[in-house]
């Protein structure tokens, strides 16, 4: 809210301005292994869903072809009406 | 493996090597502040990086260093009470003391940004930031009775005072 220097924060900065820590020289090898696990489980759960995908628009074909109602259905021939018919 | 993903792998390790190589220290010092702990800063810091080398070509034009800075913040916010900071150069401080000093005095992150950052309203992070100024304050003063000025009033009794 407050661009003015304030000494209060200031003096907080100086607290918090020490040197950086010594990066440990194996760090960045071993973050780059964990995210070429992250990357990869990623990829197997993309494929995966994809696979799932694939897999019901199959058998969604699959069943339309096989129940597709070609021929008239049998029921209820109508007289366009909703009550039944009186007897 | 193709030979178009292998030559985005590698220029993915080259690109994520030189970030690290440059803003590792850095990276490394805002998490030693939140965690008080070395070895908890290392693991903290691995994580992020992990998640930054995963995303690495998802961020376009984004900058890097911002990404890992909130990932870093957001995965402290997000850490389970069992495992409370210790130690460091803000100790005694809270965990949420810890998180909003780090972002507002060493990254420098705006207020709002910080309020926005962490679903808390602006005032609440300008009193907490306040009030874990006069704690460090305080506590400095003790270490350093040397340093307090005669007649000016302590941080301690401010901190106390409203």
């Amino acid at each position: 809210m407050s661009p003015l220097p304030n000494r209060r924060d200031d003096e907080v900065r100086r607290l918090l301005d020490t040197p950086h820590p010594v990066v440990p020289i194996d760090l960045t090898s071993r973050a780059a292994v964990r995210g070429r696990g992250i990357l990869r489980r990623r990829r197997a759960f993309h494929t995966a869903l994809w696979a799932l995908l694939l897999a019901a628009a199959i058998a969604g074909i699959v069943l339309a072809v096989l129940f597709w109602p070609d021929h008239p259905s049998p029921t209820t021939p109508g007289d366009n009406t909703w009550w039944p018919p009186a007897t | 493996m193709g030979k178009r993903r292998t030559v985005a792998e590698t220029r993915r390790d080259a690109e994520f090597e030189t970030f690290t190589a440059g803003a590792g220290g850095r990276l490394l010092h805002a998490a030693t502040l939140l965690t008080g702990d070395p070895a908890a800063a290392e693991d903290l810091l691995t994580a992020v990086l992990a998640r930054l080398y995963a995303d690495w070509f998802r961020l376009r034009a984004e900058d890097p260093y911002e990404q890992a800075r909130c990932e870093l913040f957001r995965r402290f916010a997000y850490h389970p009470w069992w495992r409370r900071p210790h130690g460091g150069a803000l100790d005694r401080l809270t965990a949420q003391e810890r998180l909003i000093v780090t972002m507002r005095y060493f990254e420098g992150v705006a207020e709002e940004q910080t309020a926005a950052q962490l679903g808390l309203p602006a005032e609440r992070v300008r009193v907490i930031s306040a009030r874990a100024t006069a704690t460090l304050r305080s506590i400095r003063d003790e270490e350093r009775p040397e340093r307090r000025r005669p007649g000016a009033p302590t941080g301690a009794t401010r901190a106390v005072a409203p």
